[in-house]
């Protein structure tokens, strides 16, 4: 048999709408891209805008590995649809630090150690700056609650843990002095 | 995901009329719930009215004193926010103890109330669900049923409504606002939620096309004392096998008034009159919260693999009266759950 099979589901009686202009703000710059109303914002930023630093673990909110920053705010980017972000500041471990200019975050997790096969580590940097914005996590249980959103499977959770406290614990002594 | 069609409304009457304009249609508050079953084909609406433009995102003071929160405001704003902190800590701590910090930052309010059940099987489109679809029956029954009911249940249904936040509302006596296209109403939260019956499909008595607008608390808070108990497989990011909201009002040692409801046990957050009534006028000792508790499972029955939440529901209401009498700021406000 000859042909290509589309998928199909129930409810598909009307042609699809096809996909329309969209403009992202990723990063500070303006994406123009084509979208269907279903594409998730983390599929937007993986398949459409080429940027793949954002990581796609369960697609269903229980992993964390597709955390970004949505004005200032940490989101799961496999949950929300990237029309509905349309008009929104959305910053990613792109915006974050670069080769050669990394984020503090970016350092403190290399110095410890705070990572194995690094699938994790976007959402978990991305997390951590989330954290910090909002300013409820000072102790070291707070910082493991508030980043339990984040799921780990090498396990590296002693190191990210370090490595988050040591940049909320200088944020805390900037703010001090 | 089946194709569909989106806009996103501007105001609460063009979110109404949109719903109703077309086939069928769903609302996305956080998406954090719809997108999950309709990327599951669980749920398979053509068209959503997007919410995340409405301007319902305030929490402000009423007139009766009590407090308005906006149906489209975040669990976390909801949370996080001075008054809810100060005067309804309860409902802060409920919040604050489910899902993660992520996905409170995308979870409205209206959304909460609304999530569907956690039931395994309502997931998976391979097995016969009632709830997912009538008629079919209930695959819990009789088979893995550790997160189900054990109060309240039906021979159609034996799920578990999973919200945390929700639990909180139903103690503290919350009423929804709701808009249809006849105008506003207001339900009260014990009449909000449904147990399951023959219709399972109905998780609540919102109409079709009805759009929750905002949840309102009455004045008393119970900011002195109160505990949200969550229970489960871990400490964190992860639903209720059983928790307890527990509010009380105290003069000297003897109880005024109480409020106790349950989560993770029924279909609905369970509430017990006949608790609440063992509770009021008697001395907050553990004699008295154990009595409470008894009243509370009352009737329970479990299924199985969750026959422990019975005896896990009484032992969680004591210790949750107790942390309230001794008073809620005594224990973690992220989670209060760890001993
Ligand atoms: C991994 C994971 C873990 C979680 N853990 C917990 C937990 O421990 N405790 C807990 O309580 N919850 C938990 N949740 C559930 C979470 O709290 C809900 O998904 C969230 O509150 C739903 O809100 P939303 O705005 O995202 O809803 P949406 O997904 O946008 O909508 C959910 C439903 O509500 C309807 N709806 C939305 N807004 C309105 C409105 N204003 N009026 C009428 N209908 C409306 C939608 O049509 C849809 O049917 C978890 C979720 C995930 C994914
Ligand atoms: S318990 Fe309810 S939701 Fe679960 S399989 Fe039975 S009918 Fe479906
Ligand atoms: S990919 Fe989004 S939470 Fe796992
Ligand atoms: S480093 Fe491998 S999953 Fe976290």
């Amino acid at each position: 048999m000859s042909g290509t099979s589309t998928p199909k589901s129930a409810g598909q009686s009307l042609p699809p709408p096809p996909a329309a202009p969209v403009t992202l703000r990723i990063n500070g710059q303006d994406h123009h891209l084509e979208l269907a109303p279903w594409t998730s914002l983390l599929d937007a930023l993986r398949e459409y805008a080429g940027l793949t630093g954002t990581k796609k673990g369960c697609d269903h909110g229980q992993c964390g590995a597709c955390t970004v920053l949505v004005d200032g705010k940490r989101i799961n980017s496999c949950l929300t649809l990237a029309v509905l972000q349309e008009g929104a500041d959305i910053t990613t471990i792109e915006g974050l630090g670069q080769e050669g200019n990394l984020h503090p975050l970016q350092q403190a997790f290399i110095d410890h150690d705070a990572f194995q096969c690094g699938y994790c580590t976007p959402g978990q940097i991305c997390s951590a700056q989330g954290l910090i914005n909002e300013g409820k996590a000072h102790t070291e249980d707070e910082i493991r609650e508030l980043m339990s959103g984040n799921i780990c499977r090498c396990g590296a959770y002693v190191g990210i843990l370090n490595a988050v406290k040591e940049v909320v614990d200088k944020k805390s002594i900037a703010l001090r002095s | 995901m089946n194709p569909f069609t989106l806009t996103r409304a501007e105001s609460v009457d063009a979110a109404v009329r949109d719903f109703s304009g077309h086939d069928s249609s769903a609302y996305i508050g956080g998406g954090t719930n719809l997108l999950d079953l309709m990327k599951e084909n669980v749920a398979r609406p053509t068209h959503l009215v997007g919410l995340n433009k409405l301007p319902l995102t305030s929490i402000e003071t009423t007139a009766e004193g009590g407090l308005r929160l906006g149906a489209t405001a975040t669990n976390a704003d909801t949370a996080w926010h001075p008054d809810v902190q100060a005067r309804y800590p309860l409902l802060s701590q409920a919040i604050l103890a489910g899902a993660s910090p992520q996905l409170r930052n995308m979870a409205t309010n209206g959304g909460n109330l609304m999530q569907r059940t956690r039931c395994y099987y309502f997931y998976d489109l391979a097995t016969p669900c009632n709830k997912r679809e009538p008629g079919s029956g209930c695959s819990a029954i009789g088979g893995y049923n550790r997160i189900h009911a054990i109060l309240g249940a039906s021979e159609q249904c034996i799920a578990t409504h999973p919200s945390d936040m929700c639990v909180a509302l139903a103690a503290l006596e919350a009423v929804v606002h709701v808009r249809g296209n006849g105008g506003e109403r207001r339900i009260k939260f014990e009449d909000f939620h449904r147990l399951p019956g023959d219709a399972p499909e109905q998780d609540n008595t919102l109409k079709a096309g009805e759009l929750i607008v905002a949840l309102e608390l009455p004045k008393k808070g119970f900011e002195k004392n109160f505990s949200y108990l969550k229970l489960r497989d871990r400490t964190s990011y992860a639903f209720a096998l059983v928790s307890v909201a527990a509010a009380l009002e105290l003069d000297g040692t003897t109880i005024r008034d109480a409020r106790l409801a349950l989560g993770g046990v029924a279909h609905k957050p369970w509430r017990s009159p006949a608790a609440e009534d063992l509770l009021k006028g008697q001395p907050a000792t553990e004699a008295t919260f154990r009595k409470a508790a008894e009243a509370s499972v009352e009737g329970a029955v479990g299924q199985g693999a969750n026959d422990f939440k019975i005896e896990l529901a009484r032992r969680a209401i004591v210790r949750a009266l107790k942390q309230a009498a001794a008073g809620g700021k005594a224990t973690n406000v992220f989670n209060n759950s760890n001993p």
